[in-house]
């Protein structure tokens, strides 16, 4: 799927766990984004809540699939960032 | 049918009740592993642990991994279990068992479904130390 060149105004739902869920003070929020892909949304909630993390160290899945950070931002998507994952 | 399982919980482990389904007349082989929680961690003194978990995912990924672990190493049963939640020292984090004909699958496969299980799956670890603030911590070799 191409990214559209006119930034447009999705509403999304985000979760956030563990260090995220810390930083940003909440576990889950509805909000209006006009960010392209999943890394550029990553970008606007670090501005907004100061994530430590790069986007370099996350993983995002929507709608409890993984997908690629470049991939455009729809409408209605369930969002949750994924920091380095420590199982076991 | 081949039992193929993965589960969650906030309860303390019970390794018996889980393995139960595994009990199989054509295995020749049971594999289990257990991670505890111990009380170090890079230096310093752990007192307790707290995993958080994103459900539905951490359930998908879970089954992925022991299915693609009877496929590989051609189990005849695999179950794996994760708590979640605040843990003490010497609770049982996670439990793997897998059963095959042989020795030499059942050990494989266990072991890759724990070496999968770190990698993967989405849930992290806090850990409270004596002596410093509680810090998330990430797996040396986490997913990228």
């Amino acid at each position: 799927m191409s990214v559209p060149n006119v930034p447009s105004t999705k509403i999304i739902r985000l979760r956030y766990f563990a260090l995220l869920r810390e930083q940003a003070g909440t576990a889950a929020e509805q909000r209006p984004t006009t960010a392209r892909t999943y890394a550029e949304l990553y970008g606007e909630l670090q501005a907004c809540y100061g994530f430590s993390l790069p986007v370099g160290q996350m993983k995002v899945a929507v709608n409890d699939t993984f997908v690629e950070l470049s991939a455009p931002v729809q409408e209605g998507d369930d969002v949750v960032f994924i920091p380095p994952v420590a199982g076991g | 049918m081949k039992i193929c399982q993965f589960s969650l919980t906030a309860e303390p482990l019970n390794t018996a009740a889980l393995s139960g389904p595994l009990s199989n007349d054509a295995a020749g082989a049971f594999v289990s592993f257990e991670g505890w929680v111990r009380n170090h961690n890079a230096g310093k003194p752990v007192i307790a642990l707290e995993y958080d978990v994103y459900p539905s995912l951490a359930l998908k990924e879970g089954e992925r991994i022991v299915a693609t672990a009877i496929e590989q190493f051609d189990l005849i049963g695999a179950i794996a279990c994760h708590r979640y939640g605040r843990l003490q020292l010497g609770d049982i984090t996670v439990w793997v068992a897998a059963t095959a004909t042989h020795r030499r699958q059942a050990f494989a496969g266990a072991a890759y479904i724990i070496d999968e299980i770190k990698h993967r799956l989405p849930i992290w670890k806090k850990e409270y130390y004596a002596t410093a603030p509680a810090a998330w911590v990430f797996c040396r070799e986490h997913h990228h």
